[in-house]
């Protein structure tokens, strides 16, 4: 039995086309700040994940070119990438770098920076971007966003793909700091309602343990 | 003999839902966003959900029940 389709389903054609457009216009760039908006709000309103378990493009390509395609091992993840030490290490890394592009952005906006037309790739390598930019009619750092957030895009992407051919086909969501940060808000949201409850109430959840086999089997 | 099915690791279930979207019998939700919660009356223990968790938090095991 095969589920059908959905319109969401086709959101990888959004991710895909993102990037290209990139290549073309890095003015385009600004579009991905709803890859980072629309995740939080719904987080925030509706205190649950409906962002990564429906509507994330950049997933669905994942699972179209890992599962689709077999371009990917398909083999678990290290236990390592998977710990809480370092989903949250990583989000906190890369907050450190978003602000640091924002800061960026701000100097340029100031004029105390020229624009510099480079795509940062993996937070080191600076890859010539100029074709992308053919002029900008307020401030040049309106530009400067759109280069640094594309940076920001093509770097979790380039990440990825290389940890979808490494591993399972969305391993990214495993250390998605978007995906983090939304689980977190879920879970301070949903904490202070019955989260924690579940499992005192029910005696039994949904994993078939009780509260204390699953503290019991954790600790293993 | 007892039916095998999924079971998920809270702990480090990370809710993106890729489980979800291979279940054949709709049985896993994630709706509070934190952990995704197996449906165990509809699970058939096909195991499809455990091939494609991404963090391999899923496993299929005998239910008590």
């Amino acid at each position: 039995m095969k589920r059908k389709k959905k319109w969401y389903d086709y959101l990888w054609i959004f991710s895909l086309t993102y990037l290209i457009l990139g290549f073309f216009n890095i003015l385009f760039a600004w579009l991905g700040l709803l890859c980072f908006f629309i995740p939080l709000i719904i987080a925030v309103a509706k205190g649950n994940k409906a962002y990564c378990n429906k509507y994330c493009g950049r997933g669905q390509l994942f699972a179209l070119v890992g599962g689709r395609f077999g371009l990917s091992r398909k083999k678990d993840i290290p236990q390592w990438m998977k710990s809480k030490y370092f989903r949250y290490g990583f989000l906190t890394f890369f907050f450190i770098m978003f602000f640091l592009m924002l800061w960026n952005t701000y100097l340029v906006f100031a004029q105390a920076k020229d624009l510099s037309k480079v795509v940062t790739l993996l937070w080191t390598f600076k890859l010539p971007w100029h074709w992308a930019y053919h002029g900008i009619l307020f401030s040049d750092g309106i530009a400067q966003f759109a280069f640094g957030f594309y940076s920001v895009m093509l770097t979790s992407t380039v990440l990825g793909f290389l940890t979808m051919a490494l591993f399972k086909p969305r391993s990214w969501c495993v250390y998605c700091p978007m995906g983090t940060m939304t689980q977190l808000i879920c879970k301070a949201k949903n904490e202070r309602g019955n989260y924690i409850g579940d499992y005192v109430t029910d005696g039994i959840t949904n994993t078939g343990y009780t509260k204390i086999q699953i503290e019991v089997k954790d600790k293993k | 003999m007892a039916k095998r099915k999924a079971t998920v690791n809270t702990r480090e279930c990370v809710a993106c839902g890729c489980c979800i979207k291979v279940c054949p019998k709709s049985a896993i939700t994630v709706s509070k966003g934190v952990y995704a919660e197996v449906n165990r009356d509809l699970c058939v223990g096909c195991g499809l959900c455990a091939r494609e968790c991404p963090a391999s938090v899923i496993t299929l095991e005998e239910a008590e029940k």
